[in-house]
């Protein structure tokens, strides 16, 4: 009995120890394809994607539940970067928003409750108790959250109104 | 004389005969003027007036803000009777932020406005303050702030001062009428610009299609050791790179200002300017402009003060002769095509002109059949029709690794284009499309520092709520334990 009991265990340390060994020599390391799409989205965990935070998102894009155009805020930049990343063809149609926008107080209608510069996720609102609230145009996002909060719906997202310095030539019909 | 070999260019029919011959005449005021607070390459002018203010002639109505910006006067005495939107000169005929005044027909100056008894002799900074303190910008139609390029151009140091005196755009003969009759204000206008950024040399060059221009200006010029050059008739001669290599021989490397190349150009009508600002007192509130085209009853030359409509422009000064197909704000080749006349004339406004359908290109754009006649065309040496290609294909990186960047935006590729393509539009779609995609990238760097920042707050807060409850819970505890203890 000892003779077959021997060997075998020898053979399955040996084997074990090669295979321990080997781990550790011939380690791959697993490229985190979701933890790099992570790295391009902006991280405001607004969750318009449906998806509860930028990292679900991330790996359900990775695994191909989410298409790259997934992100409203992110628009065309991360929508290509998502898809270069991911080696798939971009289909800007399915961007849910092509056209930018941005919240706005209506300051008749403000009762200064604090609630919206709570959630936004970039600080992009200013105000305190009782006092008028503003949002800075440059850091929104449109992510809406502010919006969904406002007790008194006075928060709107609006299109951004183009002007002389963000105007550009349109494309040529050919 | 040996001239560098200059690439490119075009010779697009001048029609400068419908209105050289025409001397510059001085326009009314019109009913109502609309000055825009952006006249100007750079940040809007702030506004300084208010409605329902009486202003005096060149008091200031706008100030500068930020380094490039320049301020804006009141081209007569009047009554400031809105701020309000009005539509732009710009293509977009978006609408831009202008305050109107209403002349009250006085003219009456600002006392405070004094010329200098001798500008020569006051330090070169204070020169190009004085300049920029006037609103006086690029007069060329680059509409860039001249104070600007004089002190960066002080500051660096450069050796020559090239006074352009092109004009290759066709029917534009405002600054051609300019050298005939105000030659000797244009070269003390250079002269002191030369004091200002302290060049060694000056250089007019003018195009040979000028020869009455050049005439006086070699005369004005004697004795001032001002050098008077003819260049040849070649669009675009006016354009910096070009003017530059063929007086200097210095080729302009790409992305690099003329003043790292020790050069500085300017305008002839800006160097007019500057002269009437120090030596007469007057800011820039009126300016040299060419009507023409033949849609027009009347071709002509008028210094109109900055502000009056285009509408009232024509009506006074000429009237249709027939329907315009088409209505520009500058020259034909880089001018832009305006929405309706109700645009007031800017700083930049070289000439007003209405072309009829026979002077324009109406042609549908054909297909490309690789003439390459625009990469003969191309004064930059780029590949227009390879750039177009690739914009076509939507792959704008390839396209600026093309030398989109390089591009003035000169026209002379789709002048020369037997199909009619929209080369230059095409490059303009192309570099506002890299130009808000940088944005879009900028503001996405921007947004995900601030969603960082934020989460680390909100860590860092709930962590020193922790350690107040903390520290409270432990003193609540001692507090007990003292009562407790000495009992």
């Amino acid at each position: 009995m000892l003779v077959s009991i021997l060997p075998l265990a020898g053979l399955g340390t040996l084997l074990g120890f090669l295979l321990g060994v080997a781990s550790r020599v011939l380690y791959v390391e697993r490229s985190n394809v979701a933890r790099e799409i992570e790295e391009l989205l902006p991280g405001t965990q607004c969750g318009q994607c449906g998806s509860p935070s930028c990292g679900a998102a991330a790996e359900a894009a990775a695994a191909g539940e989410l298409p790259p155009a997934f992100c409203p805020p992110g628009g065309r930049a991360v929508a290509e970067a998502v898809a270069g990343k991911l080696g798939l063809p971009l289909d800007l149609a399915s961007l849910v928003d092509e056209q930018p926008r941005l919240a706005e107080i209506n300051e008749d209608i403000c009762i200064g409750c604090t609630r919206c510069y709570k959630v936004c996720p970039t600080d992009a609102i200013a105000g305190a108790a009782k006092q008028m609230h503003v949002v800075f145009a440059d850091a929104c996002t449109a992510c809406g959250k502010c919006e969904e909060v406002c007790p008194t719906g006075c928060i709107r997202l609006v299109p951004v109104t183009e002007t002389l310095q963000s105007w550009a030539w349109n494309q040529p019909s050919l | 004389m040996f001239s560098p070999r200059l690439r490119g260019g075009v010779h697009p029919p001048g029609h400068k005969e419908l209105s050289n011959a025409s001397p510059i005449r001085r326009f009314p005021m019109a009913e109502r003027l609309y000055l825009p607070l952006q006249q100007h390459l750079g940040a809007p002018a702030t506004p300084i007036v208010k409605v329902g203010e009486r202003v005096r002639k060149g008091q200031l109505v706008a100030s500068s803000q930020g380094t490039v910006s320049a301020p804006v006067h009141a081209p007569t005495s009047g009554v400031v009777r809105a701020l309000a939107e009005h539509t732009a000169p710009h293509p977009s005929g978006l609408p831009v932020l202008a305050i109107t005044l209403e002349p009250d027909g006085r003219e009456e100056w600002d006392p405070s406005l004094a010329p200098v008894s001798d500008p020569l002799a006051l330090p070169p900074e204070e020169l190009c303050l004085r300049i920029g303190s006037a609103g006086i910008v690029g007069l060329g139609g680059a509409t860039f702030p001249a104070a600007v390029k004089l002190g960066s151009s002080l500051k660096r140091g450069v050796d020559t001062l090239i006074l352009n005196g092109g004009e290759c755009e066709p029917y534009l003969t405002c600054d051609d009428r300019l050298m005939r009759e105000e030659p000797g204000n244009i070269i003390r206008g250079a002269l002191l610009m030369q004091h200002a950024v302290q060049a060694r040399r000056v250089i007019v060059g003018i195009e040979d299609n000028k020869p009455q221009a050049l005439a006086a200006i070699r005369k004005a010029a004697e004795g001032q050791g001002v050098e008077v050059r003819s260049v040849p008739s070649r669009y675009p001669m006016g354009s910096q790179k070009q003017l530059v290599q063929l007086l200097t021989g210095i080729e302009l490397p790409a992305m690099s200002r003329a003043a790292d190349s020790g050069v500085l150009m300017h305008n002839v009508a800006t160097a007019r300017a500057v002269y009437q600002a120090l030596c007469q007192g007057r800011p820039l509130i009126s300016r040299v402009v060419t009507l023409s085209g033949q849609a027009l009853t009347h071709q002509g030359n008028w210094e109109v003060p900055l502000g009056t409509p285009a509408s009232y422009l024509i009506n006074y000064a000429s009237g249709f002769d027939c329907a315009p197909a088409r209505l520009i704000m500058g020259g034909p080749m880089m001018g832009i095509q305006l929405p309706d006349l109700n645009v007031p004339v800017i700083k930049g406004t070289s000439g007003i002109l209405a072309l009829t359908r026979k002077e324009i290109n109406t042609d549908e754009p054909g297909p490309c059949v690789r003439c390459a006649g625009c990469v003969r065309a191309c004064p930059m040496g780029l590949q227009p029709l390879e750039m177009a290609a690739n914009i076509r294909n939507g792959d704008f990186e390839k396209a600026r690794s093309l030398g989109l960047d390089d591009c003035v935006g000169c026209g002379a590729c789709s002048y020369i284009c037997p199909a009619s393509l929209p080369l230059v539009h095409l490059f303009n779609y192309a570099k506002g499309e890299l130009a808000s995609r940088q944005r879009e990238a900028r503001k996405m760097e921007k947004t995900r520092a601030l969603a960082q920042r934020r989460e680390e707050r909100l860590v860092r807060q709930a962590r020193e709520r922790e350690e107040l409850m903390a520290a409270r819970r432990a003193a609540a505890a001692r507090k007990a334990a003292g009562e407790e203890s000495p009992s």
